[in-house]
């Protein structure tokens, strides 16, 4: 059984020199959000470095999720919503007219709050993807369903009931899953929303640690409620109040040093 | 008193759910209790106690007391003890009521060789038979000439073509609509789109039936060219219109209660919202969609005005689609009021609706067979 690790005290990081080094892939410029005629989000502005972790933490209904949403335009499905400003990835505008949503999609994979398998197979909950975006050879579909389950340490805990439901699992091996399912078409990117917060505390531990795994090939940009959450798998965090970005800065930073009376009220518990 | 206070505690909840109780109950019985009257109306046949013979051996009434009470009872059409309640002379009148019967018979048909047989016995019901003056064998079902013909075998092909022909255009069709709805459509569209189809639901048959038979039939028959303007193929297609609205609910209902997670989780995979629709919307919803098939198919089965009014009420046996056919359904509709109360063909008639319970019963049995597995492969 995995030791819960407590987080160590904030005050004794040490910033490593790789986060100001890392070269920045999304951009966000003025990004303002409409449903209806409410305004969502209000003129956001951040850059979110590569192969890093970027934690968004905000009190409920501040906009975070719905941000996090614009990365892989899932908020084109509600009705209703108009964004303006401009979202680049790798230099690219997501929103421009010639995007191909599909190939967005397939570059910035999503983890949901609530595990989502489909009602298939653990194998084929993996291959759908890689199915969808033409791959077809047998071998090569088994390889990336091992290497995936393998890459979301899950591996050993499926191996040997590949072809058993998906909903035979339990909470936080349905979520892993749904990781595996995320990394198998290698987005450069994975959004995760609050993938934690259904899950008991071991269950979190895994995902914690996976994460922190994850963060050598992917960038990650997660959403949490938790606030040791954030300080133990973050490197940069943003804070969200009322559908604007307060403050952004390494996770050390906001939680021992923050710039602004908020950013210190929220982190220190005084609300939220 | 205390906690120990049973059912008195809330007597109103107590006595609402004895309620509920006893008329869902009442609703199987409901169902066992019409089986069961239809099925004794039909017993006379499934037992060979029905004798349509035209020329049968007559008992002269002076040897009525001579003969056996079961040959007698049998020989006048009732059991042992109706023949127990009449009285000597009431008896004897009937017996002379056949005798003239008998007599009255044509020479020409008494001489037939088939006015002997007992149409009514299960190889005359279900294969076919060389009658006189046929130069093959067939199979007919021609119950008011003058040796009744109860073939069943038209009358089953006839039920069975108009229904696939029924499904194969509504199911389509139906699951079309209900993908659209349910996946594709925009929110303003589907309130259009769902109250319009099931609104097909509230048109009586008959009406359906007079349109198939007014409208459709020519409109059809300038497309498809066809030589009979009433046929299967006509009718086929109004039952699907019958079914639509009730295959496209019930799908339409399964594919909505789909999680939306499920959705979002292929849409984030890169999958176009037709492809989420096809390969996972549709698979998740696979046992409520089958429900909704298996519905569809007893509706059909069991569809009468339309059938009756489009199909031409012909029964012949062909597997073509354009020819005028006759179903099940429509023979009972048609015939019944003519039938003489617990004559052969009234038993025969009774019979057909005791199949056709029983087809619709095995096809929900096993549909719900099916669901089941369905739903414990995820």
């Amino acid at each position: 059984m995995a030791a819960i690790t407590l987080p160590s005290d904030p005050v004794d990081l040490v910033t490593p020199p790789g986060l100001l080094s890392a070269a920045p892939l999304i951009e966000a410029k003025n990004v303002e959000l409409f449903y209806g005629s409410s305004r969502a989000l209000k003129g956001i502005d951040i850059t979110i470095k590569e192969k890093l972790v970027t934690a968004f933490i905000g009190p409920s209904g501040c906009g975070k999720s719905t941000f996090l949403r614009c990365f892989n335009r899932m908020n084109d499905l509600i009705d209703n919503v108009r964004i303006t400003g401009q979202c680049l990835i790798g230099g690219e505008d997501i929103y421009a007219k010639d995007v191909d949503v599909i190939e967005l999609r397939k570059r910035v994979g999503m983890v949901f709050q609530r595990s989502n398998p489909f009602p298939k197979s653990i194998y084929d909950n993996i291959a759908y993807g890689l199915r969808l975006h033409g791959t077809k050879d047998k071998s090569e579909i088994d390889g990336v369903v091992e290497s995936s389950l393998r890459g979301a340490a899950l591996w050993d805990e499926v191996k040997d009931r590949l072809h058993s439901s998906a909903l035979g699992l339990s909470g936080g091996q349905q979520q892993r899953l749904c990781i595996a399912r995320a990394i198998a078409i290698r987005p450069e990117i994975i959004l995760m929303d609050e993938p934690a917060s259904a899950l008991d505390p071991l269950a979190t531990v895994k995902i914690e640690e996976l994460i922190l795994e994850l963060k050598k090939e992917f960038t990650i940009v997660i959403v949490t409620h938790n606030m040791q959450q954030a300080t133990r798998i973050s490197d940069y965090t943003a804070f969200f109040y009322i559908g604007e970005l307060i403050e952004y800065d390494l996770t050390t930073k906001i939680f021992t040093n923050p710039a602004k009376k908020q950013t210190e009220d929220y982190v220190t518990g005084r609300f939220g | 008193m205390g906690i120990h206070r049973g059912h008195n505690a809330r007597p109103l909840e107590w006595i609402a759910e004895k309620f509920i109780f006893t008329v869902s109950l009442s609703a199987i019985a409901m169902v066992f209790l019409i089986f069961l009257f239809v099925g004794r109306e039909a017993l006379p046949v499934f037992l060979g106690d029905t004798d349509s013979a035209l020329v049968q051996t007559v008992i002269p009434s002076k040897d009525m007391e001579k003969t056996a009470p079961d040959r007698l009872a049998r020989y006048l059409g009732m059991s042992v003890s109706e023949l127990k309640t009449k009285d000597a002379d009431t008896l004897r009148t009937m017996m002379e009521i056949r005798e003239e019967a008998a007599n009255e018979v044509p020479a020409a048909v008494r001489d037939d060789k088939d006015a002997s047989a007992n149409t009514t016995e299960w190889k005359y019901l279900l294969k076919a038979h060389q009658w006189t003056g046929y130069t093959k064998p067939e199979h007919i079902w021609q119950p008011v000439s003058a040796i009744h013909k109860y073939n069943l075998v038209p009358l089953v092909i006839g039920s069975l073509k108009t229904t696939l022909i029924g499904l194969a255009f509504a199911v389509p069709l139906s699951l079309a609509a209900a993908i659209y709805v349910s996946q594709l459509a925009p929110p303003s569209w589907k309130e259009w789109i769902k109250p319009g189809i099931e609104f097909l639901s509230g048109i009586p048959s008959v009406v359906l039936g007079a349109f198939a038979f007014l409208v459709l039939a020519g409109f059809l028959q300038d497309i498809f060219g066809y030589r009979y303007r009433l046929n299967a193929f006509v009718a086929g297609i109004a039952l699907g219109l019958t079914a639509v609205p009730l295959i496209f609910s019930i799908a339409e209902d399964a594919l909505t209660s789909v999680p939306r997670s499920y959705v979002q989780a292929a849409l984030a995979l890169g999958a176009s919202k037709w492809q989420t629709a096809w390969q996972v919307v549709l698979p998740a919803a696979a046992p409520g969609v089958f429900a909704a098939i298996v519905l569809g198919f007893g509706r059909c089965i069991g569809e009468t005005m339309v059938v009756l009014i489009a199909s031409g009420n012909a029964s012949v046996v062909s597997w073509d689609i354009f020819d005028s056919t006759r179903s099940l359904t429509a023979t009972i509709a048609a015939e019944m009021a003519e039938a003489v109360n617990g004559g052969h063909h009234y038993r025969v008639l009774f019979m057909l609706g005791t199949m056709l319970f029983a087809v619709t019963f095995a096809t929900n049995l096993l549909g719900d067979a099916v669901m089941h597995r369905l739903k414990k492969q995820r």
